[in-house]
């Protein structure tokens, strides 16, 4: 195979350089490709039908990639460096590769027929609406990204500038307000009748993909119009996300929250299935002499198996103290959805939650409870905040300490989470140092980059030379120290 | 990088594929369909990666039908070693075997030694039999992340040069190449050195049109309205933030029991008194009754 590969590149080393600087994209991205990745990735060219984009996309995924998380910046750069219009005509899948720039022809799949550009801008953008409505009714996702890209090049337009003409896709959204379509839309699915209860959440569900898949298709296409204009390194290195699990903590936006959530749930599995994975295995317990003897009896006396006692079970212990303040809310919602896994595998997880005061919080995590239920509960029901609601580590830890002498032993691991952020007041050092004398081990997670620990009210180094203070700041460094535990 | 001799590909065509695996029962994207032409052309094993219930044991078992191979499955367990994975003699008959000599007088050392680890005293595993068979096989290894750090070495081993040696009996060569699928739930990271010899497949969630196809495909007798409603409604749970969203099988499950009970619509009642089909924590279905308002 390796000889069809170096006679196929050689025949097509316009399309092999190409592929180099695809992969090099990928890797610009933050998704890892190896040398021997790039080399498959020449092998998939010579074996799948290049005229046929969707197979190259597929291809080459299934060589470069090696987790879902990844696939959503691989398209977007796959739009890129394999644009549509580079597709050679008489491609049976789609019927609009001449859009580009020739808005008045009559597409053979389109259903639209617009006048050159001519006319009311309103009206235009009137009767571009009332398709979009009929199209998002229909669900035809073809024909929907095919409107999209005819809804950029009429509405998304920008007044040419000296430096080129620029397409946005919000001059599109604000021209057909796709928003403002959704009643129009229910009533349209739900027929006569049905409001409210069921069939009305089915129906909004269904709107809400149609929309957003318009709305991925008008950006893809703004970002090919971009490409085209500007050269692709440049809108690659914008329109590429971060991975989801590589999104600051602290910095988090309510998609990213989303899709964060998800991959903190399989990690919390994880940390499950390795702690109670060290429970039963390593040595095994101490030599069974009856039940050996007795099963030497089948092989003549020769004690072939050797059998043992069941070793006695380690019970881990685990204290969670988190910090619930406002300046850290979406790094401990994630933490405390570990300790929700985490007590639905483990009885002898305790959680503790503080701002200004502490307040023991286990109860909120019984195994089957919502985490987001259990969250709000906190602000709610405990008694987190004694004074004005700013986070004071030197009081809380006091009342930790005070109220639950106990909770910390020699079995005992001691996990704190927060920024170490003190609002310039005490930090209750010798407190939290006799605490991790008395545990078994003690780690501090920070959400914050390292460089800033000991800026401003941060007390962090200070506490790192009494605990072992861990940088955390994205769900791939949680998965690091989830694995050193 | 030596390879052993490729077989004749068993697909001619993407195309080709789609066919053949939807005569086997199984309605692949161009996705799936891309992903195994490749496998099959290529010579690599397959990864399947994917929350429980999206059909990656299904693709195996239909790869199987569609090429008239035979599915050897490979379970994997925590524990799982090489006694149960490759090969193990069989210990108890050698003894047995060595006693007997000892019985007859005069019997050579030697004899019985070359004896007891020969092909009879051998006990092959899943993947042993594979490499052995010379009919077509596919080979399963199912839930490839539940296994030990350990097996992945052993499959790296395998799955790379298809052979397998044995100290007292010499190496033994694959004469014709299983099809590999491996499959995981991604409940840990599968290694660096695993993934890259394999070709990587996501599955998800089908679209809606693909998963109504599947309802109709498997549940033929349901009505295509019903099927519609099912898909959209399994559809807004999985959008609502559940512990375990319903997979394609369970929306399977949930068509074949509004079949049984002769439901012919998908309202509240029916969603409210079925859910249990679909949903089996008690905190999802609470959560569902609330946003789906159910009551």
């Amino acid at each position: 195979m390796s000889a069809a590969t170096s006679s196929g590149a050689a025949a097509t080393g316009g399309l092999a350089g190409h592929l180099d600087g695809f992969v090099r994209a990928v890797r610009e991205a933050g998704i890892p490709v190896g040398i021997s990745q790039a080399v498959d990735a020449a092998e998939i060219l010579t074996v799948v039908d290049l005229l046929d984009r969707e197979q190259l996309r597929h291809g080459l995924a299934a060589v470069l990639l090696q987790r879902a998380a990844q696939r959503p910046a691989y398209d977007v750069l796959f739009d890129l460096w394999w644009p549509l219009a580079d597709r050679p005509a008489g491609d049976p899948s789609g019927g609009a590769d001449d859009g580009e720039g020739e808005p008045g022809d009559d597409d053979a799949g389109s259903t639209l027929d617009l006048p050159e550009g001519h006319g009311d801008e309103r009206d235009l953008a009137r009767r571009m609406r009332e398709e979009l409505a009929r199209l998002l009714l229909e669900g035809d996702d073809e024909a929907l990204r095919r409107f999209a890209r005819q809804a950029v090049d009429q509405l998304g337009r920008a007044p040419a500038s000296p430096s080129g003409q620029s397409y946005f896709g919000y001059r599109v959204m604000r021209a057909l307000s796709p928003d403002t379509l959704v009643a129009q839309l229910l009533a349209g699915l739900l027929g006569d009748g049905g409001r409210g209860g069921l069939a009305e959440q089915v129906a909004r569900q269904t709107v809400r993909e149609r929309l957003a898949a318009f709305r991925a298709a008008v950006d893809a296409e703004v970002r090919r119009r971009a490409a085209a204009e500007r050269g692709r390194d440049r809108v690659a290195k914008s329109a590429v996300r971060p991975l989801a699990d590589q999104v600051d903590f602290l910095r988090a936006q309510q998609a990213d929250l989303a899709e964060l959530r998800r991959t903190v749930a399989p990690l919390a599995r994880r940390l499950a299935v390795r702690l109670s994975a060290r429970r039963r295995m390593g040595r095994v317990g101490r030599l069974d002499f009856r039940r050996t003897v007795r099963a030497s009896l089948g092989t003549g006396g020769v004690p072939v198996v050797t059998h043992h006692r069941p070793r006695k079970v380690h019970k881990p212990e685990l204290v969670v103290l988190c910090d619930v303040s406002g300046s850290v809310a979406g790094f401990s919602h994630f933490t405390l959805m570990l300790t929700q896994a985490l007590r639905e595998h483990f009885s002898g997880v305790r959680a503790f939650a503080f701002v200004d005061a502490t307040d023991e919080v286990t109860r909120f995590f019984r195994p089957g409870a919502d985490v987001s239920d259990a969250v709000a509960r906190i602000g709610r029901e405990a008694d987190v905040v004694a004074f004005d609601g700013h986070s004071d580590y030197g009081n809380a830890l006091e009342v930790f300490a005070d109220r639950w002498p106990s909770a910390v032993g020699p079995k005992t691991s001691l996990l704190v989470l927060g920024d170490g952020r003190t609002n310039y007041r005490q930090p209750g050092l010798p407190v939290l140092a006799d605490l991790v004398k008395r545990s078994r081990s003690a780690h501090w997670l920070n959400p914050e980059p390292r460089r800033l620990w000991g800026s401003g009210d941060s007390a962090a180094d200070r506490y790192g030379e009494v605990i072992d203070m861990v940088e955390c700041r994205n769900a791939t460094q949680l998965a690091d120290f989830v694995t050193t535990l | 990088m030596p390879r052993p001799p490729t077989q004749t590909p068993q697909f001619s065509s993407v195309a080709d594929v789609s066919k053949r695996l939807a005569t086997a029962g199984y309605l692949p994207d161009a996705q799936i369909a891309t992903t195994v032409f490749l496998a099959d052309r290529l010579g690599k094993p397959l990864l399947v990666e994917g929350p429980a219930g999206t059909g990656k044991t299904e693709l195996a078992k239909a790869l199987a039908a569609a090429t008239g191979s035979e599915l050897i499955r490979l379970q994997c367990y925590e524990g799982l070693d090489e006694a149960r994975a490759l090969y193990e003699w069989n210990y108890k008959k050698q003894l047995l075997r060595i006693q007997a000599a000892q019985g007859a007088d005069g019997a050579d050392w030697h004899a019985v030694h070359d004896d007891v680890f020969g092909e009879e005293f051998l006990l092959s595993r899943p993947l042993l039999t594979a490499i052995r068979r010379t009919e077509p096989t596919v080979l399963l290894i199912d839930e490839t992340d539940k296994a030990d750090v350990e097996v992945e070495g052993l499959l790296l081993e395998v799955l790379s040069d298809f052979q397998v040696t044995i100290p007292e009996l010499g190496t033994i060569a694959a004469t014709r190449r299983p099809t590999v699928v491996l499959t995981s739930n991604a409940t840990r990271e599968l290694s660096e050195a695993l993934k890259r010899r394999c070709l990587y497949l996501s599955l998800d969630y089908p679209s809606a049109e693909r998963e109504r196809e599947i309802v109709l495909s498997r549940v033929p007798d349901l009505a295509p309205g019903l099927a519609e409603q099912l898909v959209r409604t399994i559809r807004a749970l999985r959008a609502l933030e559940l512990k375990k969203s319903p997979s394609i099988s369970e929306t399977l499950d949930w068509a074949q029991t509004l079949l049984e009970l002769g439901l012919d619509t998908l309202d509240e009642t029916a969603v409210r008194s079925t859910l249990g089909v679909v949903l089996k924590h008690a905190s999802d279905q609470d959560r569902a009754a609330a946003e789906l308002r159910l009551n």
